[in-house]
Order: C-alpha cells, then structure tokens, then sequence
C-alpha cells in the first residue's frame, strides 16, 4: 500500500555520530509519553541526546505497560512469597516471559493471564484476537505447548449501545483467533457492570505444558551467536500501540487512534506455534523471546540484557511489510507472529530448514558480543548504541501517591444487608428467577459457543463447569485445572479483602474440580495511578495478595498489570483478576460440577453468614454497591480444599458457592444436568433468604450416594467442614422446602434467554 | 488398516483425528500436505481446521497440495476418503464431494454437542451405524452451511448420497439439514460434525462418533 511517488521526504538519518554533532535538537519526547525528567535521565545514561531510535525505544521500553513504573514497588512483594509450591520448587518464576511450576512425571506447566483492554475498546475484535495472540506466545517462548486458553471479560450493562459494539467483536476475536490456533477454551468469566463502559476488560490467559528439559529462558548467550527474527515480517501496525494506549486514559469522547491497534493473522501463529515447538524438538535454540508491546525494542534489549552483555543488530535486515518504514518505526512496531531466537552459529542450517519446512520466513538479523552494548545499525550507519539494561530493567519507578479515599467509610458504612428482602416463599421464588436471568449469573452461551471448547481431545472439564481441565499425558492421565475470578464489587468495598476473595474463589474453583491448587497468576486492572485512591486501591489488592497467598501456601509466579482503566473520573471497579493453577493426578477421578444421578443426598460444606454486601443480589435486585464484603477466612478455604480433595471418588459432583449465593448454584447443578432436587433450609442457620442469597465464602454443595454420607461426614469432620444435609436430588422441579417450587423448564428458560435476547441470536 | 491423516499447515485436528483412528483399533499414519505420498495408507482422513488460515475460501488452497493430488487419484479408485469439517470443505473443492460449504447463517462461529440421524450406512465410514440411528457429537464450524444448486440437491437426496441430517436444531443453516454427504461411489464421506471428538466419555460429547472409525474394520470383513 506504500506509495513510494506521494510519501514525504525523510529527514537526515538520525545516527549516533549526528546526536553527538547536534546535542540540542529539539525531539518530541513528550508525545511519545515520556515526562521531562525521565528524558534528562536518558540524555544522563547515554551522555548525549538520544537518537531518534534511542528515543523511540527508550518511550516504549519505559511506559506504564512496558516497565510497570507505577506498579513495581508493590508487585516487589509477591518476589518475597516462597518460590515453591505445594508440591516443589518453581522452575521459574517473576521476571520470565511466564512462571514455570513443577507438576510431576517430569511435566511442568507454564501459565500467565495478560490484559488487552484498551485495544479492544478501540478495536474490538483485533485487540481481543492480538491479546489470545500476545499470551500464547509468552507461552511458548518458555518452551511450553500451548494447550487451553481462558477468557475473563468485563464489560459495560448489557443494555448499553457501546456494550453491543463492543462484546460481539471481543467474544469473535477471542474465538476467532483461539480457534484458529487450535487451543480450547477452558474458562474465563463475562461480567458486567457500569465502570466498565468505556473499558471493558479482555483478560487472555494461556496454559502451556513442557517437559522439565525442554524449559527456555529468555536471555543471549554465547558471543557469536546469532540473532534470528522469524515469522510475520514487520509492518507499521501497532507503532506506539504500548506507550500511546495503554498508558493512556480515554478522553470522554473516545479515542481515534485506530491505526495504533494490531492487526492479527492467526494461521500465521499456528505455524509459528509448530515451527518454533520442532525447533526446540531439534535442540537448535539456545535462547528466545516473543515480541509482543514494543516489539523489536523489547525482545532485542531483554534478551540483551538477560544474557552474556552485548548485542548487535542489522536492523536493514528485518523483512518488513513496508518498505518505507523508518528505523524508529521498525523499533517500535507491534506486528504480531513475531519470535526472535538466539542460535548457535553450527545450527542456523537447521534452523533455517525447520523454517522453511513450515512456510515461516525467518532471518539472521545479528549476533551475541561481548561489548555490553545493545548496537543497531540501518544500512552501515549506528543508529543505537545504549547499555541495553538502561533499556529493559532501568526505567524509572515512581513512588505514586496513594490515600484511601475519602468515600470509602461511606461506602463501607451503607451496608446492603440494611436493604428490604424478599419475605414470602412466592418472593424469594421471584427473586431466584430474577437472579438466574441477570447478565452476570444468566447463562453465558452465546459467549461459550462461538470457542472450541473440544479441540486437541484432552478437555476434561470447560464451561459451565467452575474450572477447566485438560488432561496431560494420556498415558497416566496427570491432568491439569485453571479458574479466574474476581469480584470487583468486593474490590471496590475493601480493595485488601475483594484482592483476597478473588483469589479464594478460584482456589476453592479449582478444588470442587477435584484439583491440588498450586500457584497463582494475576492480571491486575485498576483506573489511573495517578489518582491516590485508586493507587490506595491497587496498593491494597496488592498486599491482600500477597498475604492470602502467603497463608494459603501459593506462590505467585507472574502476572500483569493494567492501568489507566478509566473515562473521566470514573474508575474501573478495581479488578484483581486472580488465576489458580492446579494439578490432578488422575483426570478420570476430576469430579462434576453438576448433579449426576437422582437420589443423591445434596451436602452444604461450610457456613453461611448474614452477607449481602455486594452481593449479585444488592447489585441486581436494588442496584446498590456498599457495605462491607463477605469476611475472608483462608483457614477455612484451605480446609475446604483439603476436604474436597480428600472426597474425590466419594463426592459425585461438587459446585463452589460464590455469586448469587445457594440459590444460584442449586440452579445450575440442576438445569445443567437436567436433574432437579429438593432441599430444605431449617438446618443451615440463617433465614431461607440468607440462606439461598447471602455469598458467604469457604461454602460448595457436594453430591454423595446415600451410602457414602457418613463416609463424607467424617471427611468433613478430619478437616473441621461444617457439612449440613440440606436435600436430594430429582425430579424436574428445584423445590426449597416450606418456600417454593420452581419447575427446572422454566428456570432454564429464564437463565438461558438473556443473552440471546440482548445480542441477538 | 492403516489410516493416513493429513496435516496441512493450519490443520487442528490431525492429532485428535490420529487419536480416534487408534481408539477405533486402526494404526494411524501422519502425512504431510507437501508430499506427494500416501505411504501405503488404506484409509486417507482429512481432518478439520484451518488450512491456510481458510483464507482466500475455506479448502480452496489446500485442494492444490501435492498430497491431494494422491488422494484424489486414490479416492477414484475407490480409496475409502473421509473429510471432516475443513477437510470436508477441501473435499468438496477438490470435486471428489458435490456441493459446498459456505458461512453459518447466523455468521458466528458455533462450538456445540449435536444430534445427527445417520441416513447412510452404506459407506465404509458408517457401516457400523444403523439407518436412522440418532448420535450426538462435537459440532464447531464457522463455515459449515452446505448449500448445492436445485438439481444437485434432488440428485444426492434421490441417490442416497445424504449420510447424516441435523437434528433438534440446523446449526448453520445447511440446506436440507444436511450434515454430510458421500460421492456416488460412496467411499468419500465428508462430515460437517467431528466424530473425532466424540470416542472418548472422557473429553468429549460421548462415544457416538466412535463408528465413524470403527467402520472401517466391520466394512473389511463384510
């Protein structure tokens, strides 16, 4: 599309022998985001204005997305949590593109959640497909197959204009791309609320699994090694992408920065995923990076600094899409389907042919020295020389203000379970009914639907089960689970708590699945850290983290950050994104989410409080946020999780209680399976309404045969679980005792037609 | 019997696809979309995917592979041939499938367990079914509404050639329910549903699509 004939003339090559000749040209510093002091920092580091290359480089590596600057000083302490999981050391952990985790029989998994927020306002459908994109290949830079994918999505109310603009091309993207790719979908969460119109949240995780032998790390070793950039050539999508959007809040009128989107061609990625997985089969790869936000700057400055201290590059050598591409533009771009490799020089040959074998265009663009410089030319001349540290691990860090706002103790003070309740048994059948066809409990379908949950045949759990899992190795059948959640609702009434709380339900998820959790990933979306509340928000969930997962034993073994989540004033909810990886030896054994069978007695495990705030049904019933959220209590998580695992085989399903209460999860494992129940309340403490509603935490409904009761009950007792027989399942009706009766018909078409009904079918 | 299953640049399925023809007692055998051999295979699957990202139009481009021209060679000699999903679609570009596959009518992409009526079991991929026997398998396509001009759609309907319908609901707004079609000869079957994904109760909707590749060994002793 380059129109050679019309371009404008290009300036004078800015070289490093110019800057030094020209110390006070006047360069745009400040549009490429950089703030005054941080460019004085860099004319510092370089003894000399930078290049136009330099300057472009140093703009992307030190933005908010890039170098964390306003994050870094709270995420330090997840470094601090035991690098080791239940069941041993990490292989590795912060600081890689992805935290690797031991699972046994010499697998291990690697495993990260990253954002794609602001692309996928803009651009809906390629930010969400370029997200599933950037993670995946995070992935397999580890030297990991990829094997499932998990979406957790945030958008604006169901009935907003902009929410229809938005989340078909999200959820088309996502599919679109992920499919393509071969990788099931296994999980995620579609939630909605107002704080997300505006920004809606594309969180894209990825599990991967590798040998223990086949781990690759991301560093340049080896001087005389050669530098290799293979897959999509580069083209000028996505220049500026990082620094420009997503450290960047949204005018109230929207953005017009399409071009700055990337654009992704997932066939191409499916090649690169095969191509770069025989690569490692053939042992030619001594180190690799992915290319993700600031392309070229990133994957050439990490891998620089993480390996032997020099690099050197020809950048003129790096096939580009258009030709009239400038050096800073090809630093910056974003193209996606982008690998860079560090290869011995004996085994270019064969890394050129396993290239070749699989269509992927790939070059030798430089090699490993020893100068402790990050050296690029264009056609002969320098146009970088920097200390490639200066680049990838120096960028400022900023102390941000943070102070607990002042509507806080308002908000905590104006508690829901204050608000008027459903009395009579035909109320609270209504507010079921409500409940179940609200967007965030309604049945997500219409979302599920358009990904493969089935492909590569090792799906062992997916939606609407509360966790995914995929089986491993088909021989032994080791298997693993993954669940995401948040609830920002929490997040916002005490930010420590809803941080902790998040990572409780996708712990307790992942154990109803039968699983061992055993290390967390997180993808941390806030407002703008300029704003101290918000900073005090972020600040919180941080520290809530790090002290749930120090207690409950999990480490964290990587994560991301996004900020500036936010139109105006208004802020995201703040939303701690927490996922919990966990291992099972036998994935046959993995127990259901719903009911199996008819005559089943059904258990409540854990104890139900009077909890309201914040709940789906405050939020649904009475639109009301306040109060303060559902007490955290990790001993009790713990023992659950213990306990459930323990009641593998005995147990025929189990269901997490989270949100919408009793109520919700008696509904699902019901019109699920088709298998209705009839429980009674009188037992569980608490009027039918805080029974059925409040979301109370460390609580699952279990299944067992009537024969194993006291087997269950005596589990429970080892591990100090209340467990309450509340009722048994069939027929085709959910009966609560003494309140209502509501045939499963008629809930599931009440749970079912939401959506639909909203986006159309 | 030895079974081929070809891997195209952009296949997904080749594994799931190798994992099915083993369950159903067969030795699977990968081959490659850019040799021109079938290594002696008594069975050729194509599997489901994205050939070439479906760009351009879905099989359109794999169709030109020097494997194809071997598979096309084989089927018209009466090679048993089943084409699943985008090895459906290549089927039907490569001439050997009448008809065509073309984007769902309600333009999403759809991932569901669906029921089917086998109306063909007279193909050596559907021998061990019974005519009219109902099974519920995997479902996922974005392209996978068969349409065929007035003529040919009486022609394959007269013929018999129609080998399994879409029950319940028509997922993608195929002509005549249609959810796959055979060739005159009857040994090339191509499939919008993946049964290949449906013979393990463990990961899949069930075992029904199991028959698709046990098929092939009731049809030997037959």
């Amino acid at each position: 599309m380059a129109d050679t004939a019309s371009a404008p003339a290009r300036p004078t090559l800015d070289t490093v022998a110019v800057a030094a000749g020209d110390p006070d040209r006047e360069q745009p510093w400040a549009e490429l985001g950089l703030k005054g002091d941080e460019y004085d920092r860099i004319r510092e580091i370089l003894g000399r204005r930078p290049t136009a290359s330099e300057l472009a480089m140093y703009s992307v590596m030190w933005s908010e997305h890039c170098s964390y600057k306003s994050s870094k000083v709270h995420l330090k302490q997840f470094g601090e949590l035991p690098q080791e999981t239940p069941v041993g050391p990490m292989l590795a952990g912060i600081g890689e593109n992805a935290g690797v985790i031991d699972i046994g029989q010499g697998y291990a998994v690697t495993f990260k959640v990253e954002s794609h927020n602001h692309p996928s306002y803009v651009e809906p459908y390629q930010g969400a497909a370029t997200g599933v994109g950037g993670i995946v290949r995070d992935i397999l830079a580890m030297g990991a197959r990829p094997v499932a994918v998990v979406d957790p999505l945030r958008f604006g109310p169901l009935e907003e204009d902009d929410t229809h603009r938005v989340l078909p091309g999200i959820v088309a993207g996502v599919g679109g791309y992920g499919n393509c790719l071969g990788l099931p979908n296994i999980g995620g969460e579609a939630v909605f609320d107002a704080t997300y119109l505006g920004n809606p949240l594309v969180n894209a995780g990825c599990i991967g699994v590798l040998k223990h032998e086949d781990l690759h790390l991301a560093k340049a070793s080896g001087v005389g090694n050669q530098v290799i950039l293979y897959g999509a050539r580069t083209g000028g999508d996505g220049i500026g992408g990082v620094s420009v959007l997503a450290s960047e809040t949204f005018d109230a009128d929207g953005p017009a920065k399409r071009p700055s989107v990337q654009v992704g061609d997932p066939f191409m990625e499916k090649l690169l995923i095969e191509c770069t997985l025989e690569l490692f089969q053939a042992g030619v790869v001594a180190g690799i990076q992915d290319l993700g936000g600031a392309g070229l700057s990133c994957a050439t400055s990490e891998l620089a600094s993480a390996g032997d201290g020099g690099m050197r590059c020809e950048l003129d050598r790096v096939p580009l899409r258009d030709s009239t591409l400038s050096p800073e533009e090809i630093l910056m771009s974003e193209s996606q389907e982008r690998m860079m490799a560090v290869v011995e020089p004996g085994d270019v040959d064969a890394f050129m042919a396993i290239c070749a074998k699989w269509d992927v265009e790939a070059v030798v663009i430089g090699e490993v020295t020893d100068t402790g410089r990050l050296e690029i030319t264009w056609h002969g001349e320098t146009v970088v020389d920097v200390p490639p540290r200066t680049v990838a691990h120096d960028g400022p860090v900023y102390q941000r203000p943070y102070a607990r706002p002042e509507w806080q103790d308002a908000l905590q003070a104006d508690a829901a379970e204050a608000l008027p309740r459903p009395g009579t048994g035909e109320e609270l059948r209504a507010t079921l009914l409500q409940l179940v066809a609200s967007p965030n409990l309604c049945d997500k379908s219409w979302i599920t639907d358009q990904y493969d949950r089935y492909v590569q045949g090792n799906t062992v759990l997916a939606q609407p089960a509360d966790s995914g899992m995929v089986r491993v190795d088909e021989e032994t059948n080791l298997g693993v689970s993954i669940a995401t959640d948040c609830n920002g609702r929490f997040a916002k009434l005490d930010p420590y708590a809803g941080a902790q709380l998040a990572l409780a339900e996708a712990y307790r998820n992942v154990a109803t699945g039968g699983a061992t959790p055993l290390a967390v990933s997180d993808c941390l979306n806030f407002g703008s850290p300029e704003d101290p509340g918000v900073m005090w928000q972020f600040a919180e969930a941080c520290r809530g983290l790090k002290d749930a997962c120090a207690e409950l034993g999990v480490p964290v073994t990587g994560g991301n950050v996004s900020l500036y989540n936010q139109t105006g004033e208004t802020a995201i909810l703040p939303t701690p994104v927490v996922a919990v990886l966990g291992v099972i030896e036998d994935v046959r054994r993995r127990t259901p989410s719903v009911f199996q069978v008819s005559g089943d007695v059904v258990v409540q495990l854990g104890s139900t409080h009077e909890e309201l705030s914040g709940s789906e049904w405050a939020h649904v019933v009475h639109g009301h946020l306040g109060g303060r959220p559902p007490a955290v209590n990790l001993a009790n998580e713990h023992n659950l999780a213990r306990a459930l695992q323990d009641l593998v085989g005995t147990i025929t399903s189990a269901h997490d209680l989270s949100d919408g209460g009793l109520a919700q999860a008696l509904a699902e494992a019901a019109m699920v399976s088709g298998i209705g129940a009839i429980v009674g309340l009188k037992d569980l403490a608490q009027d039918p309404f805080v029974c059925l509603f409040a979301e109370s935490t460390a609580r699952a409904i279990v299944t067992v045969p009537a024969d194993k009761l006291d087997d269950l009950m005596s589990v429970a007792a080892r591990h100090a679980v209340p467990a309450t027989v509340i009722g048994t399942t069939g027929g085709d009706a959910l009966v609560v005792e003494g309140q209502f009766e509501v045939p499963l018909e008629e809930l599931r078409t009440a749970w079912t037609s939401t959506l639909p009904a909203a986006l159309g079918e | 019997m030895k079974v081929g299953v070809v891997t195209f640049p952009g296949s997904l399925d080749d594994v799931d696809a190798q994992r099915a023809v083993r369950i159903g007692g067969h030795e699977a055998v990968a081959l490659w979309h850019g040799d021109a051999d079938l290594k002696g295979v008594d069975a050729v699957v194509l599997p489901g995917g994205f050939s070439y990202g479906d760009y351009l139009r879905c099989g359109a481009i794999s169709r030109f592979a020097p494997v194809m021209e071997k598979v096309v060679e084989a089927a018209k000699a009466g090679m048993p041939v089943l084409g699943i999903c985008n090895g459906f679609q290549i089927l039907c570009e490569s001439h050997l499938l009448p008809g065509a596959l073309i984007r769902n009518d309600h333009r999403k992409f759809v991932c569901r367990d669906q029921l089917l009526r086998i109306e063909n079991n007279r193909t050596p991929w559907t021998s061990a079914y019974t005519e009219g026997q109902e099974i519920r398998i995997v479902l996922k396509n974005g392209e996978g509404g068969f349409v065929a001009d007035a003529a040919t759609l009486e022609r394959i309907e007269g013929e018999g050639q129609v080998v399994a319908r879409y029950l319940e609901m028509n997922p993608n707004g195929s002509l005549n329910d249609i959810a796959g079609v055979t060739n005159e000869r009857g040994n090339v079957v191509g499939l919008m549903p993946h049964p290949e994904h449906s013979v393990e109760e463990l990961t899949g909707s069930g075992t029904d699509g199991l028959g698709f590749f046990t098929s092939l060994v009731e049809k030997a002793f037959a």
